[in-house]
């Protein structure tokens, strides 16, 4: 055993460092170690810088465009990303419908979509959950009518992130009725300007646009964008569910959230000292630091065994709770830690426009990053039913 | 001993609970959320005449109640309904200081709901330390910054507190001043708040106030009128958290996921039993910080620093509680969870924190 990384490993690290110092705009780090919020620009912006540099899709095989990265790989890379407040890649499209693509769509459809992932053309979203759908995802009721050489969809979706800028979403369908609900449904890809599409912005507590409702009705989806075989649309959305596995557990973004909040609580002064030499307080960011470095490590021995071709098991679904966890209690350290200052609204900040706060810490929207981050532990899978099936995987019934 | 209320406290809670529910729905709170203002002129005055502020105050005092079960009656109502407009403030915690200071005439306008006043009291660097002042006064002229000032844009009269001797720390030395919203040399830069309601940051530079009490005298009015703020706060979030749970045990039963109400899952249903084990426990703190606010100095701050400090952790675990097992539909804005857990959250930044206010109680009770 050894807990360093390898030479090799050491050296992919400083060709990731050496590509953010040269090629992340301070401009942009700024604003997302503030969390005020990217514009839709400077998200395909940053798409553009990465894939310049060949490393937009490290999950791809060079095939299509690719870095064929590993999974230690792909973690040093997610760490440094946030020790540099890189911004994350829109995952819809990159890490969530392409492997789907690559492993159940036609050749036509990789040639065609693929390469406009890459150049940007398309905006990806992922029309999954419903109103009556959520934990129970099977149970969706959007319907999808073949007639001809089209399917007609009629339904409704809704959590649908940063739907607002997309052009395209892929779907899960009910094709049939009649049978199980997990075996009647199908996976379409549907432009969202075709007539018929509506989407309806959802604002959440803290105030951000992030997520949507998109509405259908009597929306005319041609055959050809069916993916795989009709009726088969759970097993890839298992498949999909299941593949994107790395940073799950928001080790980089634990691991920058602990330094703000240090960062902050020396300059916070509680009773004449900085906040940071105050006892209880001290006491409450350690007890996180020493679990975080727990699992940090948790999470490069469950990166190396994928590296070595394992398929994550229930460790994805333990990294996921403990992570969330984890980040959640850094985001309450971080809203005490500014005491009265967590109060102001910083919807303007969230929103982009850099509207300064009184906040003498510049510790930006602060307690709306509290909340925001609650869904961390409620969506892609709640930690209830991430909890079910670890209980499931290990005790059977 | 007797846990009932008086039969006058009864109709106030009954009353306030009526009227907040018809008056003052999720819909209306929004629209007030987005006014520029921050709060309605309307609920203040109708909720003023439905006695919320007489019931602050004592008979001497031309008010009808002024004890902390009276204070607690009210608030917890406010909390349950998240009424965003500055009772706490503006009409508790002004009002006692006045009270206290001897200004019978503005305290008697204070209940009639028309006066308002705002404290501008904390400093950027003060945190929750009631004795930290580094605005200083020469006679009468002020010079300082003082944070997080609720209300200050609506009101015409600022108190403000000033050292007029000691040093940063020391409780001798605070003097309290009445400061005119026009006067020279005041700035007010006011920000919407995160649960509801405005508050901004106030420089004074050279701003001429009248003194308000003695000379020097400032913290024992600050002391006591913080201690009901307290208390107020407290029931306010007990309020908060009897919504949060009831909206929450509401939508278990009524939810379906896997073709049953979510309730029935035993992992939910067994939180939703600890969520109700926390909320007597709640109760049962804000009961006895009200119950001693009139006891000697002692009992009534470990009882307040008990029920605060307790009120920030069982706060804490019901408003996130609530939310997880809401699901998604607890993160949109227009949901009434949404407003209500964000009240009992930002709740612990005020009049210090969980861990402020074990350290008071650490002292206490070691003692």
């Amino acid at each position: 055993m050894d807990l360093n990384y390898t030479d090799e490993e050491l050296a992919f690290r400083d060709e990731v460092r050496a590509f953010f110092e040269e090629k992340l705009k301070p401009e942009l780090a700024e604003k997302v170690r503030l969390g005020t919020g990217l514009s839709k620009e400077d998200m395909e912006g940053w798409h553009a810088t990465l894939n310049a540099q060949g490393w937009l899709v490290p999950n791809w095989t060079k095939e299509f465009g690719g870095a064929e990265w590993n999974a230690v790989q792909r973690h040093i890379f997610d760490e440094e990303s946030a020790r540099y407040d890189a911004p994350r890649t829109v995952p819809f499209g990159f890490s969530m419908l392409a492997p789907v693509l690559h492993k159940f769509g036609s050749k036509e459809q990789n040639d065609y979509w693929l390469p406009r992932m890459l150049n940007g053309d398309d905006w990806w979203c992922q029309g999954y959950s419903e109103p009556g759908a959520g934990s129970d995802l099977a149970s969706l009721k959007t319907k999808a009518v073949r007639e001809g050489d089209h399917y007609i969809v009629n339904g409704q979706k809704t959590w649908t992130t940063l739907g607002q800028h997309a052009n395209m979403i892929f779907c899960l369908v009910r094709t049939d009725s009649t049978v199980k609900n997990q075996e009647g449904i199908s996976f379409l890809l549907i432009d969202m300007d075709t007539p018929g599409v509506e989407v309806r912005p959802i604002i959440l507590l803290d105030g951000t646009h992030e997520v949507n409702e998109v509405w259908f009705t009597d929306v005319k989806v041609p055959v050809a964008n069916l993916v795989g075989e009709e009726n088969k649309g759970w097993t890839y959305a298992k498949y999909l569910l299941t593949h994107e596995r790395t940073n799950i557990a928001g080790v980089g973004y634990s691991q920058a959230g602990i330094a703000t909040v240090k960062r902050i609580a020396k300059a916070e002064m509680a009773g004449g000292k900085p906040l940071m030499q105050n006892p209880l307080f001290a006491a409450r960011v350690a007890q996180v630091e020493v679990d975080l470095m727990a699992m940090a490590t948790t999470n490069l021995r469950i990166i190396s065994k994928a590296a070595e071709g394992a398929a994550p098991g229930v460790e994805a679904s333990m990294l996921k709770v403990k992570g969330t966890i984890i980040r959640q209690e850094i985001n309450d350290l971080a809203r005490r830690a500014v005491g009265v200052y967590a109060m102001p609204f910083a919807s303007e900040m969230v929103e982009g426009t850099n509207e300064p706060l009184p906040d003498p810490h510049d510790a930006g929207p602060l307690a709306a990053h509290y909340f925001n981050n609650r869904k961390l532990s409620i969506f892609g899978g709640s930690n209830e039913i991430q909890r079910g099936i670890i209980a499931k995987v290990t005790m059977g019934g | 001993m007797n846990f009932e209320l008086t039969e006058e406290r009864q109709m106030l809670q009954d009353t306030l609970r009526r009227f907040l529910k018809d008056r003052y729905t999720t819909e209306v709170r929004n629209k007030i959320l987005d006014s520029d203002v921050g709060m309605s002129a309307d609920i203040w005055n109708e909720l003023a005449e439905l006695g919320v502020i007489g019931a602050l105050f004592t008979e001497d005092q031309g008010g009808f109640g002024g004890m902390g079960f009276d204070i607690a009656v009210v608030f917890e109502e406010l909390g349950r309904a998240g009424v965003v407009e500055p009772f706490l403030d503006g009409a508790l915690l002004c009002g006692r200081i006045l009270a206290h200071a001897g200004q019978a005439d503005k305290v008697e306008a204070i209940i009639g709901g028309t006066l308002q006043l705002a404290l501008a009291h904390g400093e950027p660097t003060s945190r929750y330390d009631l004795n930290y002042v580094q605005t200083t006064a020469k006679g009468n002229v002020i010079n300082g910054r003082k944070a997080v000032v609720m209300n200050a844009e609506a009101v015409d009269t600022l108190i403000v507190s000033a050292r007029t001797s000691g040093g940063a720390a020391d409780e001798d030395g605070i003097t309290l001043f009445a400061v005119d919203k026009d006067a020279k040399g005041l700035m007010i830069q006011g920000y919407a708040l995160l649960s509801g309601g405005r508050a901004a940051e106030v420089t004074l530079d050279n701003v001429e106030g009248t003194m308000i009490g003695e000379e020097g005298k400032g913290f024992a009015l600050l002391e006591t009128a913080y201690a009901a703020a307290t208390v107020a706060q407290c029931a306010e979030t007990l309020g908060a958290m009897h919504t949060a749970t009831n909206l929450t045990k509401e939508y278990l039963m009524t939810r379906k996921q896997f073709g049953r109400p979510i309730g029935t899952f035993q992992a939910l249903a067994h939180r939703m039993a600890d969520l109700l084990i926390e909320m007597e426990q709640a109760t049962s703190a804000v009961t006895r910080a009200a119950g001693f606010l009139e006891e000697d100095a002692r009992t009534r701050d470990m009882n307040i620093h008990a029920a605060k400090n307790l009120m920030g952790r069982a706060g804490r675990l019901v408003s996130e509680e609530a939310i997880q097992m809401h699901g998604g539909i607890a993160m949109t804005q227009e949901y009434e969870l949404a407003h209500i857990a964000k009240r009992i959250t930002m709740a612990d930044h005020r009049f210090g924190d969980t861990d402020h206010h074990l350290e008071k109680f650490i002292a206490l009770s070691a003692a």
